[in-house]
């Protein structure tokens, strides 16, 4: 059993939870943007947490399945079509051999989320078959789906008790055109002046065309920073720091006119002042906002952040009880 | 920066990267000293294997910890943390189990030649080369000498990182005798893989093609990242450098270049390298001294 890809979309990757444990070697942990939508996938069909599922970005695919197998689509609003026919998003759907899965224009965010029972077969490299196009390794040859490629997949657990059954709607997120991500200020966040933090956290930041896995910028603000004979070792340009490890969700400002969050496929590390990280609990947010969306920054302390990861996962966990 | 009166260390920084990273920075400025600090920590924080910590990443001037909230709060970790920054206090005595490496390098190669002058408008000196440039700025009379100055020698691997298997190398040599240059005033957006680079005061291997703000010297033949795994030096891990590594760039002709190339091409070729003790105390009292005793480990028999 299978899924034959007839065309891969603009960029669909295999993505699981991510390669965790290998950041010292400069392994960014890679795997879904959007957490929440792809866990709830593999909720739907049936799956193990951590099941190997597609990410879809912007633009979809065309697949065909060479057996029945339970599907479901979760994140941004792509609307998945069987042969044709326009189906629901975050509920599980039966599939037949020969169906083509495809789907309409993006309506809202921009991240979808495919679960197949049993999920993506692909091998295991490093704790993970998430995909890190970068250096070409996990997922399907290290890269993007491609025309005419061919994913197997794995033993599916109960799928066919799945189908029909779908995410109450109370649970199923909204994406805006306006986003606001909470941040915690820290890291190298003394380089800039206070007027600048304070810049930093009033301004409308528009997310420009350069935002994918590796990071999302933005421009709408300039910032400036603290004036000072540069330490050995940083470099002569004032935003430079002596290299130094980037968290994921850390903020960098390189010459102060551009903010840039890093995300999954992140570089680890690196000279640039970074003032400060995205909440884990809100990544998931951020990676479904695209080009020409507002956010804005709001700093919390540590106590928020550590609930917001709480009620996240009590979210999850609701939403889990509830398909089994 | 503010100094801790009673131990003369510059205080270090502790800070929340959101709500799964602590980072610590020990010292704004670079010093031997303080990666020997930072590596101290991260070695005793690695041998505790307290539940809840994720990564372990030592740098340069600070380290990094990633940490799963949900099984040990950052608080926690942090206090610990400071704890141990006490114990190690001035790396006295600090010792580190590592290796000497051989590492070739074509200074002045035709690929790096190739992309440096492709992005002359990005540079700092458009009309130089990026060796003659840094050659200059340093206060040396010719890129020969400037050559000879980063060739002779070795490098302590401080960081690894930005992306799989780059390491980032300071040398040996007393702080009037480091190199300092600029990065480009804006990225390039090519950098040959493999490509031999300074920037700030570090020297780095490119491990992959790709973006680089690093001034371009030279190209090594060997690579330090192998994700099929086919060379021997890399059966245990896809990259070959390990923070605390200490590397001797040794200059090669055409002729050299070619044949390693031959023998990675083939799958035969493996890094020169000894074990070795590394005193802390011995590099930091009389470097020029300690380096040649370095250089005898590896090229002795």
């Amino acid at each position: 059993m299978a899924i034959r890809v007839k065309s891969p979309g603009l960029l669909t990757t295999v993505q699981d939870t991510g390669r965790f444990g290998e950041y010292a070697i400069g392994m960014p942990p890679s795997g879904a943007m959007d957490v929440f939508s792809y866990q709830v996938g593999n909720y739907l069909v049936g799956n193990e947490d951590g099941a190997a599922g597609l990410e879809i970005t912007y633009f979809g695919p065309e697949l065909e399945f060479t057996g029945d197998a339970v599907v479901a689509v979760t994140g941004a609003e792509m609307p998945p079509k069987i042969n044709g026919e326009e189906a629901p998003t975050w509920e599980a759907l039966q599939v037949r051999e020969g169906d083509v899965l495809s789907f309409d224009y993006l309506k809202n965010g921009a991240r979808s989320y495919l679960a197949v029972a049993g999920g993506i077969d692909a091998p295991v490299f490093m704790h993970s078959r998430s995909t890190y196009t970068l250096i070409g390794l996990g997922g399907l040859d290290g890269r993007a789906l491609q025309e005419g490629d061919e994913l197997e997949l794995g033993e599916a657990q109960n799928g066919e008790a799945q189908v029909g059954k779908r995410v109450d709607d109370d649970h199923i997120p909204t994406y805006t055109k306006e986003t606001e991500l909470r941040v915690i200020i820290g890291l190298a966040s003394y380089r800039l002046t206070e007027e600048s933090l304070e810049t930093f956290l009033n301004v409308e930041w528009t997310v420009t065309p350069d935002a994918d896995r590796v990071g999302y910028r933005y421009r709408g603000g300039e910032l400036g920073f603290v004036e000072r004979e540069q330490p050995a070792g940083a470099g002569s340009d004032p935003a430079n720091v002596v290299d130094f490890g980037y968290p994921i969700g850390s903020i960098q400002v390189p010459g102060g006119v551009e903010p840039i969050v890093l995300m999954n496929d992140a570089v680890t590390g690196g000279g640039y002042a970074t003032i400060g990280t995205v909440i884990s609990a809100d990544r998931d947010r951020l990676a479904q906002s695209k080009t020409n969306d507002k956010t804005r920054f709001r700093s919390i302390e540590l106590d928020e952040a550590l609930n917001a990861r709480e009620e996240r996962r009590r979210k999850l966990a609701e939403i889990k009880g509830s398909l089994s | 920066m503010s100094a801790n009166v009673e131990t003369g260390l510059p205080q270090a920084r502790y800070s929340y990267g959101g709500d799964e990273f602590v980072f610590v920075e020990l010292a704004e400025a670079m010093s031997l000293k303080v990666n020997f600090r930072a590596m101290a920590i991260t070695n005793r924080l690695q041998e505790e294997r307290m539940e809840g910590i994720m990564d372990i990443c030592p740098s340069n001037a600070s380290y990094m910890v990633r940490v799963d909230p949900d099984v040990l709060h950052p608080d926690k970790l942090i206090s610990r943390l400071r704890e141990i920054d006490d114990e190690v206090g001035d790396v006295k005595g600090f010792e580190l189990p590592t290796r000497v490496v051989d590492v070739p390098v074509m200074m002045e190669d035709p690929w790096t030649h190739e992309a440096l002058m492709r992005f002359r408008d990005r540079h700092q000196d458009p009309d130089a080369t990026d060796l003659e440039y840094s050659a200059r700025i340093n206060g040396y009379d010719n890129k020969d000498d400037f050559i000879a100055a980063l060739l002779g020698s070795p490098w302590l691997v401080t960081m690894i990182g930005f992306v799989p298997g780059l390491p980032w190398c300071y040398q040996l040599v007393p702080p009037e005798e480091q190199v300092e240059v600029p990065k480009y005033v804006r990225p390039r957006t090519f950098t040959p893989e493999r490509a031999f680079g300074f920037g700030g005061g570090f020297a780095v291997v490119y491990s992959v093609q790709g973006a680089g703000g690093y001034q371009l010297y030279g190209l090594a033949p060997a690579p330090v990242l192998d994700v099929k795994q086919r060379l021997k030096d890399f059966q245990d891990s896809i990259v070959f450098p390990r923070p605390g590594d200490i590397w001797n760039y040794r200059g090669v002709d055409r002729e050299e270049f070619d044949e390693i190339r031959s023998r990675v091409e083939d799958g035969s070729f493996e890094y020169r390298k000894k074990d070795f003790t590394f005193h802390a105390d011995r590099a930091l009292e009389d470097p020029h001294a300690y380096n040649e005793e370095i250089l005898g480990v590896l090229y002795g028999d």
